[in-house]
């Protein structure tokens, strides 16, 4: 008998089908061809044709981030890949697994400038966690492999794998296997915490009188929320969410304080200012959370939980690190507790709470509407959320709604709240939108935008037409780059350089034009009928498009270069 | 403070741009660096002389652990350690005196003359990275520099500790 033989585009296509893949999002292109004729020649796997190779990117990023499942984008070689690039630096800022498969010349021609020719892996490399060059048949079933694992394995992260032209096309032959069970000598993260500092850990905690949880997106996208809430619980402790956190536990819990950050509620950021213990959980002390690190939390102490070691003091000096996989790390912990017989201190946890609710008494997340004034965002986010029940997948764009929509939503649950945190990629929320809506085309997904972000990528209108994909876009239109503006108001004495949007488009028109459904909010008192009215067409795409007041800032908002709960509540009122 | 930091890494293509990126895009200083295949020609082993407080150093051992290609990465000045670069270096002779002064120095300094043009000399010194500057010290005085060429350090530890997989 003799062994059959497949083309390498052939063998990408059964590499996938092998680790279960149901999407590929992407755009041909001529050194990809003939894996898009092998998609041709089979239906397992679904290819979804964006209109812009970011976008691409964005919605595997979208419907990794709403499934947990690996996203896969395919792009052609040059220009193709390139398009690519900001879609890997959103991916690989926010820890999501995704794989890229991106064409290549022929390997003769590399080096040489040949048409469509770019070092694709040169480009992405500090971008990614890993890539790979493939340069002959046999390395395609590995290299798509072992992309997957360490896409999905340790910290996540975006891996690229370059295809040249001539190990994919018809006249190179070539047996295919494929394995799933990788193994790497030079790669092991770890899983468990060392016992050693889950001891230490777990002794600081029961010592503490004032201790604070922050968990960030490292819960998310491990699913521990469960797990996470249970410890919450055990500990009675205050916990807060950075931005990627969102959904870690229930926005509506009662020992939920907020977001905290740049835009975090005053409550979650005096709460860390004076905690005596603050427990880490999957967050990195990003700047935008910590604000001046000179003067971050000086008295406490601080016991880090993060699968990747260089997270780990590398802004802020964590006295008792734990390297290892939260939800394990934090089973440990648990344990640990228990077995030392933990309950935690009444009094002290009372006078805690007591504190903290005076702060929260400030409640510095609020705004005012007036019956006749402009629509505030607010309270699109607000009315969104009643609408909705708080069920709805929220996917945002970057700006002033991305807070709006992180402060006036409180998310229920993991995996709802879909944003570009770190890299803060205009032009994500509506690609996002569509893959999650992809995956569950049930439930509502919404495209929280403004009227900059969401010309990023409108072209993807067009695609949502092709394949019908009916979000909810609901823009938060103040006919400027909001936030740009609101620093420019803050620091640079009010100069709008660029920050204006003239010629904006008529959105309805826009939408209407690529078959979807437009609807024009103007004035308070329609606000609420139209939002239900768009949220209850279910097959079309509806785009929202609510004129609210350009002036408005977000607030809270951290004073630069100061301790973390040095907040302006509102336009020259501090905290 | 300088530190030396020995790599065992795949010997993959593009394993070296990997670690020389890292450096880079993370502002991470690199004094030298040196990487040739290993006795067993599957691994590359790098040598990285650098500087930074410990905070740097700290970061810049995990960063580099993180990457996929890279097995071991060990900061060998923590311990005992040995520590070899080579110097080649070509240098004015043009004179009986200037080439006995040369050859006096090297000798002082255990190199080696390994060649010789009409008018120079070209010396070859190992040893650790204060002896090579001490010796290039010692030959500008007697005579002009025309040419040199350092290999960057290579180190290990001493004793029976071995960075192996």
């Amino acid at each position: 008998m003799t062994t059959e033989l497949f083309t390498g585009a052939e063998m990408v296509v059964k590499s996938l089908s092998a680790l279960k893949v149901k999407y590929i999002f992407g755009y041909p292109g001529g050194s990809v061809l003939d894996i898009y004729d092998a998609i041709f020649q089979q239906d397992e796997i679904e290819h979804i044709l964006v209109r812009h190779e970011q976008a691409a990117t964005h919605m595997a990023d979208g419907y990794t981030r709403a499934t947990g499942e690996v996203g896969v984008v395919l792009a052609t070689s040059g220009p193709g890949a390139t398009n690519c690039v900001t879609g890997i630096a959103t991916a690989y800022m926010d820890s999501i697994p995704m794989v890229v498969l991106a064409g290549q010349v022929a390997t003769s021609l590399i080096g040489n400038d040949a048409f469509q020719e770019t070092d694709i892996v040169g480009c992405t490399r500090p971008i990614i966690k890993h890539s790979f060059n493939c340069r002959t048949l046999a390395d395609i079933p590995d290299a798509i492999s072992k992309a997957f694992y360490l896409a999905n394995t340790g910290r996540p992260g975006p891996v690229v794998v370059e295809l040249p032209k001539d190990i994919l096309i018809p006249q190179n032959k070539g047996p295919f296997s494929i394995t799933t069970d990788i193994k790497m000598r030079s790669y092991n993260p770890s899983t468990k915490g060392h016992p050693k500092q889950i001891k230490k850990a777990a002794q600081t905690i029961a010592s503490a009188k004032k201790l604070v949880v922050y968990s960030g997106g490292g819960i998310v996208i491990s699913d521990s929320a469960e797990l996470l809430t249970k410890l919450v619980e055990t500990l009675k402790a205050p916990i807060t969410n950075t931005l990627m956190g969102l959904g870690g536990i229930s926005g509506t819990h009662e020992q939920f304080v907020g977001m905290l950050g740049m835009h975090g509620s005053l409550e979650a950021n005096k709460t860390m200012a004076n905690a005596d213990v603050i427990l880490a959980l999957g967050a990195r002390f990003d700047d935008r959370v910590t604000n001046n690190v000179e003067k971050f939390c000086p008295n406490a102490t601080i016991i880090h939980v993060d699968i990747d070691p260089t997270s780990i003091s590398k802004t802020i000096n964590a006295h008792i690190p734990v390297v290892g996989l939260v939800e394990i790390v934090m089973q440990q912990l648990l344990d640990e507790l228990d077995e030392i017989n933990y309950i935690p201190d009444e009094t002290a946890l009372n006078q805690w709470w007591q504190q903290i609710n005076l702060w929260r008494d400030v409640k510095s997340n609020s705004y005012e509407q007036t019956a006749d004034g402009k629509i505030k965002p607010q309270r699109v986010v607000e009315a969104m959320y009643k609408i909705t029940k708080g069920e709805a997948y929220v996917c945002s764009d970057v700006g002033q709604h991305q807070m709006f929509a992180a402060q006036y939503y409180p998310f229920a649950k993991p995996r709802q709240w879909i944003n570009s945190g770190g890299l803060g990629t205009m032009g994500f929320g509506l690609p996002a939108a569509m893959g999650v809506k992809l995956a569950f085309p049930d439930k509502h997904v919404i495209c929280i935008t403004g009227d900059g972000s969401i010309q990023m990528n409108i072209q993807e209108l067009s695609t949502c037409s092709q394949y019908n994909i009916p979000v909810v876009i609901v823009t938060l239109n103040n006919r400027s780059l909001g936030m740009v503006r609101q620093w420019q108001d803050m620091v640079y004495g009010g100069r709008h350089s660029s920050s204006y949007m003239e010629s904006l488009p008529d959105f309805i028109k826009v939408a209407e034009a690529y078959g979807h459904v437009g609807i024009q909010i103007d004035t308070l008192d329609e606000l609420e009928e139209k939002l239900t009215q768009a949220f209850n067409i279910k097959d079309k795409l509806v785009f929202v498009d609510v004129m609210v007041d350009e002036k408005e800032h977000v607030y809270p908002m951290q004073i630069r270069t100061g301790a973390v709960d040095e907040m302006w509540l509102k336009k020259g009122v501090k905290a | 403070m300088r530190r030396i930091l020995a790599i065992l890494m795949e010997n993959e293509p593009g394993s070296l741009s990997r670690i020389v990126g890292l450096f880079s895009q993370r502002a991470f200083n690199i004094e030298s660096l040196t990487v040739a295949p290993t006795d067993d020609n599957s691994l590359s082993r790098m040598t990285i002389a650098t500087k930074g407080d410990d905070k740097v150093l700290e970061q810049i051992v995990k960063q580099v652990n993180k990457l996929i290609d890279v097995i071991k990465i060990t900061d060998i000045t923590d311990n005992k350690h040995i520590e070899r670069e080579l110097l080649l270096v070509k240098v004015g002779a043009m004179n009986d005196k200037t080439r006995t002064e040369v050859k006096r120095i090297t000798d002082i300094f255990r190199g080696n003359i390994i060649d010789i043009g009409k008018q120079v000399y070209t010396v070859q010194l190992t040893g650790d990275a204060d002896k090579l500057n001490a010796f290039i010290d010692a030959l500008q005085h007697e005579t002009e520099i025309i040419e040199s060429a350092r290999s960057g350090c290579v180190g290990m530890a001493r004793g029976d500790k071995a960075l192996r997989i």
